[in-house]
This record gives C-alpha cells, structure tokens and sequence, in this order.
C-alpha cells in the first residue's frame, strides 16, 4: 500500500468512527427525545405534580418528587464539593505544594474518579448503618459531593496550572501574598473553573448509583433532610423496570427532562467562559 | 557612579538546586544608583532574569532556589528583615517580559495594587491615582473611554505601558523591568521605550534587554553579565566607546559569547519567538474597536 492509500484509508477509518458516534449519540438522545416528547406533549404536568399514592404501581400523579429531590440533593453537593475542590486545587498548585505531592495527590484523584459510582454508594451507606441513620436526603448530597469532589477538582486544577505564570507572576511583583494571587489566578482560570463546576455538576445529575443506596428511592414528596427522597436517575432506574405502562411512560419522560437540563447546563457553560474568558489575555476578545 | 545607590547586591549568589545544582548568579556585586535606568546585557541563559528576580524576591515563587549573599534597599537587607517579602516587592515592581494584562477591566488594572496597599482614602482619590499613572505611560488618551473594558482587548503593546502604569502606581522606590519590548512589535516597543524615557529621571529602573541598541538608547549605566558574572559595568558612553575587557568587545562587536547578534534593530524576531501568544500578537497589535 502507498503512503496515499495509507492516508486515504486512514481518512476512511477516522470519518467511519466519528460518524458512528454522531449516529448513537443522535438516536439516544433522539429516542429519548421523541419517546419522552411524546408523553410530555400529552401531559406536561406530570412534571410538576407530586406523585399520587399508587405512583409506584400506576404511575397516579407525576414525578415532581424526583425532580425536587435532584435538585435538593445535587444542588447542595454542587456547593460542598465546589469549595472543597476550589481549595483542594488551589492548595496542589506550586504556590503550596511541591510538585512531587500534587502528582502524588492527583494520581489518587484520577483513581478516585475511575471509582464506580455504585463503591461511593456503598460507602456512604456503611456510613448510615454505622452511625444507626436511614437513608435520606442528607446522605444523598453526601455520596453526591464525593463522587463529584475527584471530578471537580481535577478539572479545577488543571484549569489553575493553564493560567498564564506571567498573571502570578505580575500580582506577586505588585506585592500581593500568596492568598491575593491565588484569587487572582483563579480569576484568570475562571473560564476553566466554571466548566469544571457545571462539568461535576451534571455528572451528579445524572448519576443513579451514589444515590440508589443512599437517597432512599422514596416515592413521596421529599419531606425533611433526613427524610427519604428520589432523584431522577433512580426514579428512571425503577420506573422503568416497572409491568405498566404509565409508570414506563414517565420513565422516558424523566429522561427527557434529564437531557434537557444537562445540554442547557453545557450551553450555560459555553456562554460564562465565552464571557469570562474576554479577561483573559490571549482569550476571545469583546 | 557617585549617585546614591538606590539597590544594591553584596556576593549575591543565586543556585538553582532542581535535579542538579546549577549556579545562576556568582557572587555579584553590583550598584543600582537612583533615579537612572541601568541595563543588564548578556546572551540568553546568562543569568539576567534571575539576577533580577532575586532583587526583590520573586524567585521565591518558585521550587529549588537557593540564595547565598545579599540585596540591599537603601541600607537595609531585603533578605535579613521582619518584613514579609510582599513588602518587599511593594517597594520593588517588576514588570515581566510578556504583556500580561491581569484578568480585569484596564481601571481594576492600575487600581488593584493601590486597592492591596489600601494607598487610597475615597474612590475619587482612586481615579485620580488611575488617571494620574496612565497619563504617565501615554495611554490616557487611548483608553479613557473605555476604562471598563477587559484589559486583555487592549494590542500587545498598550498593554505593556498598562503594565507600567500598574506597577507605578503601587509607588516602587525600584521597578525591575525583565526584557519589555521584547514581545512587542518595533512599533509598539518604540512607544514603550518613549515611555521609559520620560519616567527615568524620576525613577530607579533597572532593566534587563539582550537588545544592544536598546541599552545604547535609554541606559545609563550598563552591566555586561556573562555566565552568572559581571564581565563589565560602566556608564553608557564608555561602556560602548570604550570597553575595557575582550568579552565586551566581541559581545558589543556581536561575535562570540554566543551573543544574540541582534544589533540595529529591536529583535523583533526573537521577540516573536519568545512570545507565548505567537500570531496572536499579530491579531492584537491592531487597537481594539
């Protein structure tokens, strides 16, 4: 084979591979969105009604607990894990670590993130049993913010390390301390910092598996923070293993609604770092 | 060179102790008089950025730096002091080689030092400082519209004076300035030097270049800094008509010591090279709408 026919084939290959991920990307989100659609069209409301009392059996009512209980339960975790990460983050840069420590930090970071959700949901729930607890709303921010918190701050790090050394540089020579110039270069990483928070953010909102264990997969109204609760994720995980039809129905309901949510959060995203990142030397220009 | 030394080193010795222990700077001793701009030269690698940073303690900022020897502000040592080294860098600016806007409007820019120091008593006072030090590097005119505008829509070379303007506004009795226009377009880097020019009477600055026409045009005094060791000092005129030692000679003569050869003109080319936004300067150099 020439080194044309090498480059043609390769094109081939490459265009094939990219194209198969656009297919199953379009008809997951697709399905999603035309299954989900549907049943959306035919009742909105069942987003924002509270379940009946045979929700679990005959899908009376809608699924706003769920929708309450992601918002009450990822909402707070966002928060928690946000300023741990911020701190953690900004303590491994070399302003207060050495170089050897944060590798060191970050290898256990990305071990943690390869960590399947479900081990934090576990963990968390020994936590319960341990401290002679029940699964609740508490619990599930808790095993939320975990799963998050390796997440969050691997991307805030990295964010950190990408700004520009001349901006520490430049605040340090204008006799700023160590703490003013670690705000300051968080400014200049903001563009990075928000991706990453919103990034945490989504992956808690979609994820079942911290919750199943921890949140208590309640199928009422959540009630107090050490009451039981759903999320959506968990409620799709069971409403979808459920004989009626109904009840499936608002399974891909939640879906749609979950998509929906997670592509706004990335539109978000965009837009801050497109704003942010106007501040930013060498970033896009106003 | 009967000035007043505003700075100066005693057998400072600058080691860098990363995987092998290299000597950046060897034992120097060196006078900074008031109110001149000295000019450190020498081929790149030679020490001159670390010398600098060494004078007011940003080489701190980074790992595996050991410091033997002496820096003295006036007559007191900014190594052996109760003061915390922020302090020190208050008293001592230093302007870095890049253009780098700090991620906030062009007024935050100039404002934010004298917000750390808290060198204001209301925010008229504040504008006054603001409008006081952009006057000073002629950007006033360019930028007073637009004082709330990100400062990193501003070309590569405004930028630079508000650098300046930044680091003067803190007050520094000493403004270490590491390679200015070396980023910049001739253009941009001629207004740069114009500024330089009108601020060196009032002003202690001490500026590192590899740039030979440079120092010929705005130094008073010249330091040829050659493997961690000063080879020559002198005041401007003699230091080019008339150097004492070989080294010199071949350096100004732009042979040898591996000397950035780079004699008539301002480098741009190397400039370009060592800038870390590349062709975006290029996009940039051109004042924002």
């Amino acid at each position: 084979m020439d080194r044309y026919a090498k480059q043609r084939a390769f094109g081939v290959l490459a265009r094939a591979a990219a194209g198969l991920v656009v297919f199953v990307m379009a008809v997951v989100i697709g399905v999603t969105i035309f299954r989900g659609g549907r049943v959306l069209l035919a009742d909105p409301s069942i987003v924002i009604s509270p379940p009946g009392s045979r929700y679990a059996l005959e899908g009376t009512g809608g699924f706003f607990h769920a929708v309450l209980g992601s918002a009450l339960i990822v909402g707070p975790a966002t928060v928690v894990s946000m300023v741990l990460a911020l701190s953690t983050a900004t303590y491994l840069q070399s302003d207060y670590s050495s170089e050897r420590f944060s590798d060191a930090v970050n290898m256990f970071l990305n071990v943690l993130w390869a960590t399947p959700p479900i081990v934090y949901g576990v963990f968390v729930l020994t936590i319960v049993i341990a401290v002679g607890a029940r699964t609740s709303l508490f619990f599930g921010i808790i095993a939320i913010s975990v799963f998050q918190y390796p997440i969050m701050t691997r991307y805030i790090d990295e964010a950190l390390r990408s700004a520009p050394d001349t901006v520490r540089e430049s605040t340090y020579g204008l006799g700023a301390t160590r703490f003013e110039t670690a705000k300051m270069t968080a400014r200049a990483a903001l563009p990075g910092i928000v991706a990453g928070i919103i990034m945490g953010f989504a992956r808690g909102i979609g994820d079942a598996a911290t919750v199943l264990f921890t949140a208590g997969r309640s199928t009422n109204m959540p009630n107090g923070l050490f009451e039981p609760a759903t999320t959506l994720p968990v409620l799709i995980f069971d409403n979808s293993m459920s004989f009626n039809e109904e009840v499936r129905a608002h399974a891909y309901a939640a879906s749609f609604v979950l998509i929906v949510v997670v592509l706004g959060l990335i539109v978000v995203s965009r837009l801050l770092a497109g704003r942010f990142a106007q501040y930013v030397p060498g970033g896009r220009h106003a | 060179m009967n000035e007043t030394p505003a700075i100066r080193t005693e057998n400072l010795s600058v080691t860098y102790t990363g995987n092998e222990d290299v000597e950046a700077v060897k034992g120097v001793d060196i006078t900074f008089p008031e109110n001149q701009l000295t000019a450190i030269i020498g081929p790149s690698g030679c020490g001159k950025s670390t010398l600098l940073k060494s004078l007011n303690r940003l080489h701190e900022i980074q790992p595996n730096v050991e410091i033997e020897g002496d820096v003295l502000l006036g007559d007191a040592s900014i190594y052996d002091t109760d003061d915390p080294a922020p302090e020190i860098r208050r008293r001592i600016g230093y302007v870095p080689q890049t253009p780098t806007p700090l991620p906030l409007s062009i007024y935050e820019n100039v404002a934010y030092g004298v917000r750390l120091h808290g060198e204001y008593e209301s925010s008229e006072e504040l504008d006054g400082i603001v409008e006081t030090y952009l006057k000073k590097v002629n950007l006033w005119d360019e930028v007073h519209d637009r004082l709330d505008t990100p400062a990193a829509s501003l070309s590569t070379g405004q930028i630079q004076r508000l650098c300046l303007a930044r680091s003067l506004a803190v007050e520094p009795e000493v403004l270490l300035c590491d390679e200015v226009t070396s980023a910049l377009d001739p253009i941009s880097a001629e207004r740069v030097e114009e500024t330089l020019v009108d601020l060196k009477d009032e002003y202690t600055f001490i500026m590192v270049t590899h740039s030979m026409n440079q120092a010929r045009r705005l130094a008073d005094d010249v330091v040829f800094l050659y493997l961690g060791e000063v080879v020559e000092r002198g005041d401007v005129r003699s230091f080019f008509e008339d150097p004492t030692h070989e080294r010199t000679k071949q350096f100004i003569g732009g042979h040898g010591a591996g000397a950035d050869t780079g004699d008539g003109d301002d480098d741009p080319d190397d400039g370009a090279e060592k800038s870390p936004y590349g062709s975006a300067d290029q996009r940039s150099s051109t004042p924002a709408k």
